[in-house]
């Protein structure tokens, strides 16, 4: 009986230092290799990403002041959008390799994991140079002194290290569709995926909070609250390429209604896009595999 | 033929519950009034994309409608007990009835891009589109809000 509980012990020891080291943020930033960004171009990833949709200060008309306090209530808890505007209750003082291990790895310069609220699993895609050109472009914006107001999350979610586990079971490389022949659809699916990171709400989660990748992007329970995000394959969604292009620009649908809930948001950002942006994630939503 | 009492009864019943489930006027009226909007803009709409060739008659005239719908006072069509939880067939949030001056005042927004809309439709395809954005916002203002998801 000793003895049984004294392996008992010695295994959840032995197990606590796995799950330890299994749920550490990788120690330094990676190297980050390449020119300096240029912050116009920056702009565009900018709004592709939909950063400022989140970060952007409630309350107030502008969009570029970053001072982060939006409130996002789920099931886990509520979660606060940080500053991240270049001031020092911001992104001041991080280097291009800081901003590239904390929008693809969502690990802060200081080593502790983000939440993915911030959709990291999504951004992870993000090419080298779209990211220099998006420090170039935040580096830019004026600094804003809005403090950071915390999350109020339930236990275990308080518990950082745990979204380490989280990652390593959940994050996968890539998305679902195999690269296309048309380069067009391969842009698109770049803009939608990478930056747009639609499939964060039109993907259906399990339990675990882990898209269901057997069913991209074919509609979700809106984690907003009442209604469905609606699908976009096309078995569900009837609308032509030209359809969804004007959508993104005007937010019309084809019976000239208009758009509602977050999408207003990513119709804002998408409208000051180019058009061949809009008609690249039109081509890869039209070429999803259906459900 | 004999009819008997009950079979009246029963009837009678069945037409008063068909009354009771009647659209009442101001929901009609309401909901005609987005649809007039809804058809205008994709007279617009199918201008600016290009599927339509631009006819500024057309264009002018369908603008003039979007204007002229923005124009009317709204409030006699929100009477009390016409929300979504109180009847079938709208998507009109409780919520409109707690706030009714700032709902007045986003269906008031409207009328400068309504406006916008007129002056661009005479100009050809290229200024629709861009006016449709503004119209577009001042619909989304209100529904964002105030509109029950689908």
């Amino acid at each position: 009986m000793r003895r049984a509980v004294r392996v008992g012990a010695a295994a959840a020891v032995a197990l606590g230092a796995a799950l330890w080291c299994a749920s550490a943020p990788a120690t330094a930033p990676a190297p980050f290799a390449g020119p300096p960004g240029d912050a116009a171009q920056g702009a565009r990833i900018f709004l592709a990403s939909g950063c400022g949709s989140c970060h952007a200060t409630p309350g107030q008309d502008d969009p570029l002041r970053l001072g982060g306090g939006m409130a996002f209530a789920t099931p886990f808890g509520t979660f606060r959008a940080p500053n991240i505007s270049p001031g020092s209750e911001g992104i001041a003082g991080w280097s291009v390799a800081d901003l590239a291990r904390a929008v693809r790895e969502g690990v802060s310069p200081d080593g502790r994991h983000y939440y993915p609220a911030f959709p990291y699993a999504s951004y992870r895609a993000m090419t080298d140079g779209d990211l220099a050109d998006l420090y170039a472009y935040l580096l830019s914006l004026p600094p804003d002194p809005a403090p950071d107001l915390g999350h109020d999350l339930a236990f275990p979610f308080t518990i950082r290290r745990g979204i380490g586990l989280w990652k390593r079971a959940f994050v996968h490389e890539g998305w679902v569709m195999a690269e296309a022949a048309d380069p067009e659809v391969n842009r698109g699916a770049y803009l939608a995926n990478a930056l747009a990171h639609c499939g964060e709400c039109h993907t259906p989660r399990n339990a675990a909070g882990e898209l269901d990748r057997g069913a991209w992007m074919a509609g979700a329970p809106n984690p907003a609250g009442r209604g469905r995000i609606p699908a976009l394959t096309p078995d569900a969604l009837g609308w032509s390429a030209s359809d969804i292009a004007f959508y993104l620009e005007t937010g019309l649908t084809p019976a000239y209604d208009s758009a509602g809930g977050h999408m207003v948001a990513v119709i804002a950002n998408f409208a000051q896009l180019p058009e061949a942006d809009r008609r690249a994630v039109a081509a890869y939503i039209k070429a999803l595999p259906p459900r | 033929m004999k009819v008997s009492i009950p079979a009246i009864a029963a009837l009678a019943l069945i037409a008063g519950a068909a009354t009771a489930q009647e659209i009442r006027p101001e929901v009609k009226a309401r909901q005609g009034q987005f649809q007039t909007l809804s058809i205008n803009l994709g007279i617009l709409g199918g201008m600016a994309r290009g599927d339509v060739a631009y006819d500024a008659v057309r264009a002018e005239a369908a603008a003039r409608s979007i204007a002229g719908v923005s124009m009317v006072d709204i409030a006699a069509l929100f009477p009390e007990g016409t929300d979504a939880m109180s009847i079938e067939g709208t998507r009109a949030e409780p919520a409109i009835w707690d706030n009714l001056p700032d709902v007045l005042t986003k269906w008031q927004a409207g009328r400068a891009p309504g406006g916008a809309g007129e002056a661009a439709a005479a100009k050809g395809p290229q200024d629709i589109g861009a006016a449709l954005g503004g119209l577009a916002g001042a619909c989304k203002a209100c529904h964002d809000a105030y509109r029950t998801p689908n």
